[in-house]
């Protein structure tokens, strides 16, 4: 047998029993994410994140002396693909935990399948309805809609400002952020004077911003919307040459926001998490460290800018992994008690404490008011 | 024996036997689920089928009907007290209608302009699903109430299975036989010349809006059982990709076959859950795999080997 | 009056942007009456190719050019490998593979290039250009006249050069035009070819208005199909014209009707114009042979 013979049956063999070794003494972690489809701007960042954090924890010597392994389906956003992944995570992977659903959609079927089979489930989705009213077996790490709304309606409350427009995608983040806009704004004392709407894949909104533009009273613009539409939205906005103060949402929190949007995204303001500004936080900030590392870790993998949609991934992995290591074991039970027990968890989005009556465990304090300036995030204070 | 392996009936007989057998080989529910949808996407290519494969009408927006299924059972308990299975029936009541005033002129279009209206249309629904949140759930979709049958509430992708592959039965030897049908020959005849079937005295609207109708009760129903199964339903079920998926699954699988409508179902179900393994080369493999059926088998997977088959025999 | 010449002046932008993508149907429409559904994929090759050879230091008008021709190669390859060799087959199953066609290139550009947004700087800059309160961008008037372009070309090639004639004559009958010594092969590999570069040329103007993914193709294309068989499939002059009037259409519904329903309005003055004129503004009557 030759020398090269002889290394490639022992590297299959080493190959085979590694792979079977592993199977035994490996605990899965389930997500299904929109990889690919019209949210995987979303969904590849959270992937990226998973796959580098869980070989991070796994080089590291692993969770309670067991190697995780990560099982991610892709559901092109549909949420019937997500239902089917689910079931095959819970009947033939058999996860312990689930991380994952970008989509509220697909969140939102994918839940009576976990509670079902009383697996924990911390979605990345960003909607409220997730965990309002609570489940029992269900989390959730973005910060919810109704908070952007709040924040923002409480800048402008700090500008004196009182009446708005708004125009959102008909996407689901969009259509979502604009309801719950529109539901807390006689709380906050706005006023949403006049309404637009366009297409997620749509080319030009001067239209739309013309009516705006048109409508007497309007002192300031908020475009609830992700991916491409909200640069074409803000270039718009300055083609029209609209003076308005101008607010993007949180849907739009990546640097690739300012690359598509150019010098026009100047002077917008957005709620976002700290993850955006890592380097610009002041050392006392909690949070520093953990943002910091994190953007550090991900530019590094992946060559590509960090968002906060990767962010989320990381904050509900980790939400996970200390919950496993308090509970000292992986039934699910215990660990669902424990992510319950979740207390000043230090995560890209925030602070988390959450409790029986908040699967969210994060306030208005998590999100900070970024303005836009010379192509950078900066702190609005 | 030959006349008895060529009875008609033959397809049916073996479908009937797959549906018991298959069970034989599942070890959890997420292959009675894989099963199901498989079952329920074949019923609605089935419909897609008659259209296209008798009738030679093409239609890119038969989810938009799957759509009107769909939400009938999801919209009709939730804000309209009606029980489930009478918004089940609703829900085909309204496709067929639906079908039968948008069918009668659009039907006159021919060819890749027909395409295009039908498209048109199947976007309008899809864009009435995604704005009328307060009735849809907007883009997130909504929940489905479970479906109620003689007083217990029927749950798990098990039980379902067997109501979809059997109404997938049905749906089947109703297809069969209404090709065999009078209003079958007609449409056949349409399918090979529409002139030449005029000629004949053949009222060719009337036929296919005939099939235009119930090819839309079988995507209704085919949609009613998707909501049901999934417990959710979001706008995606009538949108433009998965109007192109049936057109995808009756060529694969071959026109004018009904056991080609679930084979074609099954090779685009089954695909996307063993092709995970790919992970991000999933999308190549796949879109190889369709190209490959089409140039090696060209009037789809069933018609090909069948022909085959039969020069084997003589 | 400034609003309805703002509306119009998005509504030929976003026109400019559909005629572009419809224009590309035509030429493959022609020699083979096979609907392309990969179309929209030849559009987001042209673009992301341009952007991700810019990234890697390439001059951008020399990327351009290099991105027609990974596109135009890109269709060749499509012809030889999967629409020749199902030679014979049925309209519906040559559809169908440029269905699979597209399927394929979208997962090969998520793993060649990537799956965040990307835009192209515009290729004349400058600001916006003011007329009576409303603004267009200089970048909406060189996609026009990019289509306008591409017309022409089209018209003299068809009318002006044997093969032009060779690929009516393909198109018209393809026994016959075989008959008369014309490779019809040859001829419908070409149609690939220019209805790729067209593509290609459409992702390299449109891309700094409507920005580019690996997934843009697919709306795009579903728009210019749209539009395409609004003018007459088939028609160059009336792919410009069904794209401008969706374009048109979608803006003023945008503006004056409903933003949510501006979609709805546009799909059912098409179903209306289809259903008084059949054949589309500008498409050919042809007759059934018996």
């Amino acid at each position: 047998m030759p020398a090269y013979a002889k290394t490639v049956a022992a590297a299959i063999a080493l190959w085979i029993a590694g792979a079977t070794g592993q199977a035994s003494a490996q605990v899965k972690v389930g997500a299904v994410l929109s990889i690919t489809g019209p949210a995987s701007f979303l969904g590849d960042p959270e992937k990226k994140t998973l796959e580098i954090y869980v070989d991070d924890i796994n080089a590291k010597g692993g969770v309670n002396g067991q190697k995780l392994q990560l099982v991610a389906y892709d559901d092109g956003a549909d949420a019937n693909a997500a239902r089917t992944f689910a079931t095959r995570l819970v009947e033939e992977d058999k996860v312990v935990a689930m991380v994952g659903g970008t989509t509220t959609g697909a969140t939102l079927a994918m839940i009576p399948l976990f509670e079902e089979a009383q697996i924990p489930f911390i979605s990345l989705a960003g909607a409220i309805q997730i965990i309002e009213p609570v489940r029992k077996w269900v989390f959730k790490t973005p910060h919810t809609d109704k908070m952007a709304c709040e924040k923002i309606f409480a800048d402008l409350k700090q500008r004196n400002l009182t009446t708005v427009a708004l125009i959102s995608g008909t996407d689901a983040f969009g259509k979502s952020m604009r309801d719950q806009c529109v539901a807390v704004a006689p709380k906050a004392g706005i006023t949403v004077a006049h309404e637009e709407a366009y297409g997620p894949r749509d080319s030009d909104m001067t239209p739309q911003l013309t009516n705006i533009k048109a409508k007497t009273g309007v002192q300031a613009v908020i475009n609830p919307g992700f991916g491409q539409g909200p640069a074409i939205v803000t270039r718009n906005y300055r083609q029209l040459g609209i003076t308005l103060p101008f607010y993007q949402s949180h849907g739009v929190a990546s640097k690739q926001f300012i690359d598509l949007a150019g010098p026009a995204a100047d002077g917008v303001r957005l709620p976002a998490a700290a993850l955006l500004v890592a380097e610009k936080l002041p050392d006392s900030d909690p949070q520093k460290p953990v943002v910091v590392a994190y953007t550090r870790t991900y530019q590094q993998k992946t060559g590509q800018p960090i968002s906060t949609f990767g962010g989320h991934a990381y904050d509900g992995l980790m939400i996970f992994v200390e919950a496993a290591k308090r509970a000292g074991s992986f039934d699910k039970a215990k660990v669902r008690d424990e992510i319950e027990k979740t207390k000043n968890f230090i995560g890209t989005g925030g602070v988390v404490n959450m409790s029986p009556t908040d699967h969210l465990g994060l306030d208005l304090s998590a999100f900070r008011m970024l303005e836009i300036k010379g192509g950078d995030w900066t702190l609005v204070q | 024996m030959r006349a008895l392996l060529s009875h008609r009936l033959v397809p049916v007989v073996a479908m009937a036997a797959i549906v018991v057998l298959l069970p034989l080989l599942f070890s959890s529910a997420y292959y009675y689920r894989v099963a199901a949808l498989v079952f329920v996407f074949a019923l609605a290519s089935i419909g897609l089928n008659l259209l296209m494969g008798f009738a030679g009408q093409v239609s890119l927006g038969h989810a938009g009907f799957m759509g009107i299924g769909a939400y009938a059972v999801a919209i009709g308990p939730t804000h309209l007290g009606v029980a489930s299975w009478l918004s089940f029936v609703i829900g085909a009541a309204l496709s067929a209608l639906v079908a039968f005033v948008v069918g009668r002129p659009i039907l006159r279009l021919k060819g890749h302009y027909l395409a295009v209206a039908t498209l048109g249309f199947g976007l309008l629904l899809a864009i009435v699903f995604t704005n009328e949140a307060r009735f849809t759930g907007g883009p997130d979709g909504m929940a489905v109430p479970r479906l109620v049958l003689f007083g217990s509430s029927v749950w798990g992708a098990q039980s379902w299975y067997w109501i979809i592959a059997a109404s997938f039965l049905v749906g089947a030897v109703l297809a069969l036989n209404l090709i065999e049908s009078p209003t079958g020959r007609a449409l056949r005849a349409i399918h090979d010349s529409e002139v030449a079937a005029r000629v004949l005295g053949v009222d060719v609207a009337k036929a296919k809006l005939a099939v235009f109708v119930v090819s839309a009760i079988y995507a209704s129903v085919a949609g009613s059982y998707l909501a049901l199964l999934n417990g959710h339903v979001t706008p995606d079920v009538s949108g433009f990709l998965r109007s192109i998926e049936l057109v995808a699954m009756v060529v694969l699988g071959g026109m004018g076959s009904i056991a080609g409508s679930l084979v074609g179902a099954a090779l685009l179900v089954v695909l996307p859950q063993t092709l995970t393994f790919l992970h991000d080369y999933e999308h190549i493999a796949l879109g190889l795999i369709v190209m490959a059926v089409m140039v090696f088998l060209r009037a789809g997977i069933v018609p090909t080997l069948a022909r085959a088959l039969d020069l084997r025999r003589a | 009056m400034p609003e309805f010449l703002q509306f119009a002046f998005s509504g030929l932008t976003v026109g400019a942007v559909y005629a572009l993508v419809a224009l590309g149907f035509t030429p493959i429409y022609n020699a083979s009456d096979v609907i392309n559904f990969a179309q929209g994929e030849f559009v987001m090759l042209g673009g992301m190719t341009t952007v991700f050879l810019g990234l890697a230091g390439v001059p951008l008008p020399l990327a351009a050019c290099l991105a027609v021709v990974v596109t135009v190669a890109v269709g060749l390859a499509l012809h030889r490998f999967a629409i020749e060799p199902a030679r014979g087959a049925s309209a519906v199953a040559l559809i169908m593979i440029t269905i699979g066609a597209s399927i394929f290139l979208r997962g090969a550009a998520q793993v060649v290039f990537d799956k965040r947004f990307h835009s192209l700087p515009p290729w004349i800059g400058g600001d916006a250009i003011r007329v009576g309160g409303a603004t267009i961008l200089p970048q909406s008037l060189v996609v026009l006249g990019g289509a306008v372009v591409i017309v022409v070309l089209l018209w003299a090639f068809i009318e002006r050069t044997l093969i032009g004639k060779a690929m009516v004559a393909t198109a018209a009958n393809e026994l016959a035009a075989r008959l008369v010594g014309i490779d019809t092969r040859r001829i419908v590999g070409l149609s690939f070819a220019i209805s790729a570069a067209i593509g290609a040329v459409a992702g390299i103007l449109i891309s700094p208005i409507t920005l580019t993914s690996y997934d843009v193709g697919t709306l795009l294309a579903l728009k210019g199909f749209a539009a395409a068989m609004l003018g007459g499939i088939g028609s160059a002059v009336g792919a410009v014209v069904g794209g401008l009037l969706l374009g048109l259409l979608e803006a003023f519904a945008a503006g004056y009707v409903s933003s949510q329903y501006k979609d709805a309005v546009a799909f059912l003055v098409i179903l209306i114009v289809l259903l008084a004129i059949p054949r589309g503004l500008f498409g050919r009557a042809s007759v059934e042979r018996v």
